[in-house]
This record gives structure tokens, C-alpha cells and sequence, in this order.
């Protein structure tokens, strides 16, 4: 068992080799939503996602403007928030995981939630907690360097997003900041929509693999073992979001964890949709 | 501004996938903000189109009432019957410029949704309005023009079902269609260069009137005061006067059922705004205290919104214009409400005295200014910026002042829809 505690670009590459041992496929990496439908439910689901193989995790605080959401995900921040979702809640929930789960957990949320916080404040405490990386998606690199400076010195990974759209030169800006992995968003648009892994997103990963010497983790589509296999040697990290709450919608907790078993490939077709 | 900064406020806190789309749009405004061809286009479109320059109107019996000189700018003449109509006749030659051919835009209560699809129409486009579901229930009317003019309503079901979630929604589009598509926002909000480019385009508003105060009266005006929703018609209207130390500017917000009951937007006079980011800037909103953002209240749809433009944030705390007047909260632009009461009051005291039916939203500058006038200065000059009319608030007004014919003619239309089967035609 390879040490969560270990600096995030370590464990990912050490968690690699134990996976190329097996079938070389990349890490997974799931998205939940915390409080959706209720934090009392999500320590089922979590363990579900844990005992079925995913590597990592990121674990959402609800924010009511959640911009960069498709729409599942944006639906079950709301639905958290109608809920009576509070961030503090939500905090004590994340120690608890990080106690009762061997692998790194990171929080993906919005600016405002840091800054009501206190960002300094903040960062400190997700460190405390045992959290191992932050993921901002409203908080480009101009605006975050007080915010990465607080991640530095809490030795909390600053999770770089890399896009389609920018340039090469914006991209090696972006890499050379990269600390644990890049994030790298495989469609114009947002969580949700089914990618076609074809050869523009060779050709996108390979654009990010020369901007960064960071893994790299591949976002915004992930829905099906063969999307898993695809992405052999062209990344290190498959992130699965919406599909895995659209699993839950359908089939409970349960449901997720097969979800992530056929995603693992055990069983080639389990994840293909009913046609 | 350096990065659309205005002092603390402002900025682009955009997710990476739309930076380059903002890097472009930025590029595309600033060079047309250095074309005198483009502006000169502009004034022409809105001569021609939109019957400018609106009359900056002497109310004359309002003044009589009050021994004072209070003037009415006429932004309720424009086409579409608001100032809306400046920004996105402005926003439609931009996009004539970047050559694109389809445009999006959120809208709450439709009046921004009409004002882009009119715009739309004229300029040969393809339109998409986002709107919350709830907003397309409530609005119909304005849903109903925005299709008549060839627009597709998008009705947004995520999150509160309103307006914010319809910004949401749009940005979303707009991460997936850059290319051929414009984002036209409605107000002066938004991640730069937004809030700095529909101020630009509202500029307008105020160019013209300080001309038309000078020949009418000739003297500055020693007050100005607008509704503040987003903040384009104030900041339209307030931009020529803010190096003039003798005007007064006054940003009336939405007091909603009053500024202790919770239910309001006045995100500065209320003294509840903090500061916070959300929907791409930076600026004072109204949030609970984790930052997750408030619900608001006001009887005028288009002042119902959480945030603030991060120009009029910034003119609320700071005075950057030496000699200019510093009001109580230390800066340049003084905030105050104005409750949903008052603000039927004011539209029915305007309609009696003077023939005019002004929006609700720009009623609470009425409002605002009626309340202040009796403990003026004599020489007091007022203008109130009357950024839209008020035919639109029909079924809103006609319930606030419990209107019983009214209230017989829905009864009677809904009876007589009620026995058409849904394919029959209304008789």
C-alpha cells in the first residue's frame, strides 16, 4: 500500500507502476459532490468508490454559482445548498475520509468559498485536514498568486487546468506552475458531455505533455471502460464526475461502485450504455 | 484599467477554457474604442434606429410642485422602451466587426432578452436567450416578443431556476460555441472588459444630457439620480459628471420590502454586500456566511440581482476624481433604496403629474428624489435618469395597486382560454 501522505506526484507515480503491473491503464480519479443528496449518504458512496479502485479523489464544496459545472453537477451543488450544505460541515466531513480512506482526497470548489473563508485561512486548514490538493476553476493563473503562494508553503498541491483553447505559450506558463498533476479539460465546454477520444485529444495531450513535467489527469467525458484503456500513455489520471452521479441517480451507491468496477475493466461492456 | 480593475473591484475570474475567447473580445473592443469610425457608426445606428438623442425633459409640474428644476432624461423613448438598447446595439457592431454570427445572452425578467433579439433581427443574426424557468412563467409577455422576433428562449432548470443560473448557463454555451458566438451581457458586470465596455457604450446617455443641461439651464445639474440594478443606466448617465465636483450622483438600490426585512438588493446602501467573486468579478454582493449568494427581492425585476457593476462598487468607496464631492461613505457616488411601496408611489405621483409611465426599476430613482427634494436647496437642478418605461410592468403594477377591473379582465381571458382545447386558436 503506497502512503497518501506521500507528495502527490509521488504517490501518482508510484500508484502507476503498482497499476502498469496489473494492465497499464491510468488512474482513477472520481468527483463527488459534497451533501449531494446528503453528507449522511455520502460516506456510503465514497467507501462504494474507494473498495471499486478509484486512486484518487476530489470532493466538491457546494457553491451557489457554480460556473464551470455542467448541468448534473451544477443541479446537485443546488441541491446540497437546499439541503442546509455549510462549509464547516462539509470540512469535518472531508477529515473524516481522509481518516478512514488510504488514498489522497483534494477539494475542487469555487473562489468565493475561499475568500469568505480567509484564503490563507482556508488553505491552512484543508493541509490540516489531510487534504492534498486544491482545484479552483474560477480563479485563472493572474488572479491566483496569493492563493498558490498559501498552497507552497502548506505543501498542498495548486491543481493547474489546461484547455484546448490556449496557446502554447500560455500552456508552458501554465505547466512550469504545475504542482501534483495538470488538469487537462478534453472538450470546449464543461462537465458532463461525452468526449470524442479521437485524435484531436492526442493531440491536445500531447500539446500539455510538452507544457508540463507534472501527470497529467484528463477531465469532462470519462463515461466508459474503453475511454479508460484509451487513454493509455497519453495521460496518467482519468477524472470521472458526472457519469458517476448520473450511476448514482439510477442506481444508488451500489450503483457507483460497479460503475467504477467495469470503469476498472474488469468487465469490458458493463459501462456501455443500453442502446 | 489595468487588468479591469477598478480599484478593488473588477477583474476576470474566468475558468482557463474562455480566456482566450476574453483575451480576443478584449483585443476586439479596444481597437474599436480607437476607431472614431466606430463610434460615429454607433451614434448614427442609435440616431437612425433608436430615435436618439432621447429629450432631456423639464418636468414641469413636478418642478412647480416643488419650486425646484427637475429634469426627466428620456431613456424610455429608446427603441425596445430602455437604455438596454444602447448596449446592445453597441455590443451587435462589435460583433459585426469580429465577424460573428450568433449571439447569446442571459435575461431575468426579458427585458434584456427583447433588447437582444430586436438587435438580433436588425443585424441578420442567429439568438439564443437563456432564462430561468421560473423567469420564462413569470415573464411570458417578454418571452413572447423575444420569439415573435426570431429568438430561441432557452428556459434554464438548473440551480434557483433565475437569472443567475441563466449566466450560468450562457457561459456554459459559450465555452462550446466561441467561435462563430458572441456573449452579449446585459449590464455592467461580468468579468472584464464587460462592465468597462457596456459603461462605454451607456456613456451615451450622460454625453448627451450634459450637453442638453448646459443649453437648457446653463449650469450643471446639482444632482443625478438613477435606479442601480447591474449599474448601466447610472453609470451611462453619471460617467460626464464625475470630474464636476458640484453634481451630486446618486445610485438608487432596490429596498425590496424594506432594508431590514432581508428581502431587498441593495447590495451597498444596505451595508450586507460583501465583498466577494462570483459570476466571473469581483465586487460587493449579497451572500450568507459561507459566501454562498442570497436570494433577493424587489417588485422591479431588473434590479433584482446579487451583485453589483465593480465601477459603481468602486465609486461607492472612492473618490478618484480630485475635488470631486465626497458624500458620506467617502466616495464619489452616494447609494440609497428605495422600497417597494415608495416605488409605486413615485411611478403613479410621475404618471398623474407629468403623463409619463416610467419602469418600476427606474421609479426608485423617482422615488429616491422625490423624497429628497422638500429639504433641497432652492437652486436645486435635478435630472433623474429614466432608463425605461413602464408598459412592461403592467401586470405587476396593476396587482401592486389591487386594480379590480384588472384583476375582471384576467379573470374573463383566463375563463375563455380555459375552454379552448390547447390546438384551438384564441377567438
Amino acid at each position: 500500500m503506497i502512503s497518501p501522505a506521500l507528495p502527490l506526484e509521488s504517490y501518482i507515480r508510484q500508484r502507476l507502476q503498482e497499476r502498469s503491473a496489473q494492465n497499464g491503464a491510468p488512474l482513477l480519479m472520481s468527483h463527488w459532490v459534497l451533501g449531494y443528496p446528503s453528507l449522511a449518504d455520502n460516506h456510503a458512496i465514497i467507501e462504494q468508490m474507494v473498495a471499486n479502485g478509484v486512486d484518487l479523489m476530489e470532493l466538491q464544496i457546494p457553491f451557489s454559482e457554480p460556473i464551470a459545472d455542467g448541468p448534473v453537477i451544477a443541479q446537485a451543488n443546488q441541491r446540497a445548498l437546499d439541503g442546509g450544505f455549510r462549509v464547516a460541515d462539509g470540512l469535518a466531513f472531508i477529515e473524516s475520509c481522509v481518516k478512514r480512506h488510504s488514498i489522497p482526497f483534494l477539494i475542487m470548489t469555487y473562489y468565493n468559498i475561499l475568500l469568505s473563508y480567509g484564503v490563507e485561512a482556508f488553505i491552512r486548514e484543508a493541509a490540516r485536514l489531510g487534504v492534498r490538493g486544491l482545484i479552483i476553476p474560477d480563479l485563472p493563473l493572474q488572479e491566483a498568486t496569493q492563493a498558490m503562494d498559501c498552497c507552497q508553503q502548506a505543501d498542498l498541491a495548486w491543481i493547474q487546468l489546461l484547455t484546448p483553447t490556449s496557446s502554447a505559450a500560455r500552456l508552458a506558463t501554465i505547466g512550469q506552475q504545475g504542482r501534483g498533476f495538470c488538469y487537462c479539460v478534453a472538450r470546449k465546454g464543461v462537465t458532463g458531455s461525452h468526449t470524442h477520444f479521437d485524435d484531436s485529444l492526442r493531440d491536445f495531450l500531447g500539446r500539455c505533455r510538452e507544457a508540463t513535467p507534472v501527470p497529467l489527469a484528463v477531465g469532462f467525458g470519462v463515461k466508459h471502460a474503453d475511454d479508460v484503456r484509451h487513454l493509455r500513455g497519453m495521460a496518467e489520471i482519468a477524472v470521472v464526475g458526472s457519469a458517476a452521479m448520473e450511476h448514482y441517480q439510477r442506481e444508488g451507491s451500489e450503483g457507483v461502485g460497479r460503475f467504477f468496477a467495469g470503469l476498472r475493466g474488469g468487465d469490458e461492456t458493463a459501462n456501455r450504455p443500453k442502446k | 484599467m489595468a487588468n479591469g480593475y477598478f480599484g478593488p473591484f473588477g477583474g476576470a475570474f474566468i475558468p482557463e477554457i474562455l480566456h482566450e475567447t476574453f483575451r480576443q473580445l478584449t483585443c476586439a473592443y479596444e481597437e474599436a474604442r480607437r476607431d472614431p469610425d466606430f463610434w460615429h457608426a454607433y451614434l448614427s445606428l442609435m440616431e437612425n434606429f433608436s430615435g436618439r438623442p432621447t429629450p432631456l425633459t423639464l418636468a414641469e409640474n413636478i418642478s412647480r410642485h416643488f419650486d425646484r428644476r427637475v429634469y426627466l432624461k428620456r431613456e424610455d423613448l429608446n427603441q425596445t422602451g430602455a437604455h438596454k438598447a444602447n448596449n446592445v446595439m453597441g455590443q451587435g457592431l462589435l460583433m459585426r466587426r469580429m465577424g460573428k454570427k450568433r449571439v447569446i445572452a442571459e435575461t431575468g425578467a426579458g427585458q434584456h432578452g427583447v433588447a437582444t433579439a430586436t438587435m438580433a433581427a436588425r443585424l441578420g443574426l442567429e439568438c439564443v436567450i437563456y432564462m430561468g424557468a421560473e423567469d420564462v412563467e413569470r415573464q411570458r409577455p417578454n418571452v413572447f416578443w423575444m420569439e415573435q422576433l426570431g429568438a430561441q428562449v432557452v428556459p434554464v432548470t438548473s440551480g434557483t431556476c433565475t437569472l443567475k443560473d441563466a449566466i450560468n448557463e450562457a457561459l456554459r454555451d459559450w465555452v462550446g460555441s466561441m467561435e462563430n458566438t458572441h456573449y452579449l451581457l446585459g449590464t455592467a458586470c461580468g468579468p472584464h472588459p464587460f462592465p468597462e465596455m457596456v459603461a462605454w457604450f451607456q456613456s451615451i446617455v450622460g454625453i448627451e444630457a450634459k450637453a442638453q443641461i448646459l443649453q437648457l439651464e446653463g449650469r450643471l445639474p446639482s444632482h443625478i439620480y438613477a435606479c442601480v440594478g447591474g449599474g448601466s443606466n447610472a453609470l451611462g448617465i453619471f460617467q460626464p459628471f464625475l470630474e464636476e465636483p458640484e453634481v451630486a450622483l446618486v445610485g438608487v438600490e432596490a429596498g425590496g420590502s424594506g432594508l431590514h426585512s432581508g428581502r431587498h438588493a441593495a447590495r451597498i446602501a444596505s451595508g450586507d454586500g460583501r465583498v466577494g467573486v462570483a459570476h466571473g468579478y469581483k465586487t460587493f454582493f449579497l451572500q450568507n456566511s459561507d459566501g454562498q449568494m442570497r436570494d433577493t427581492h424587489s417588485v422591479a425585476a431588473g434590479l433584482d440581482y446579487v451583485g453589483i457593476s465593480p465601477i459603481l462598487a468602486h465609486l461607492s468607496q472612492a473618490n478618484p476624481y480630485p475635488g470631486g464631492r465626497t458624500e458620506a461613505t467617502g466616495g464619489r457616488v452616494r447609494f440609497a433604496a428605495a422600497d417597494d411601496q415608495e416605488v409605486v408611489h413615485a411611478l403613479q405621483f410621475l404618471m398623474r403629474h407629468e403623463g409619463i409611465i416610467p419602469a418600476l426599476e427606474s421609479s426608485h430613482a423617482v422615488a429616491c428624489a422625490l423624497r429628497e427634494l422638500p429639504h433641497s436647496d432652492p437652486r436645486t437642478v435635478v435630472i433623474i435618469n429614466l432608463s425605461g418605461r413602464g408598459d412592461k410592468d403592467i401586470f405587476t403594477v396593476a396587482e401592486a395597486v389591487q386594480d379590480a377591473g384588472w384583476r375582471r379582465f384576467i379573470q374573463q381571458k383566463a375563463t375563455l382560454y380555459a375552454q379552448l382545447s390547447p390546438q384551438e386558436p384564441p377567438r
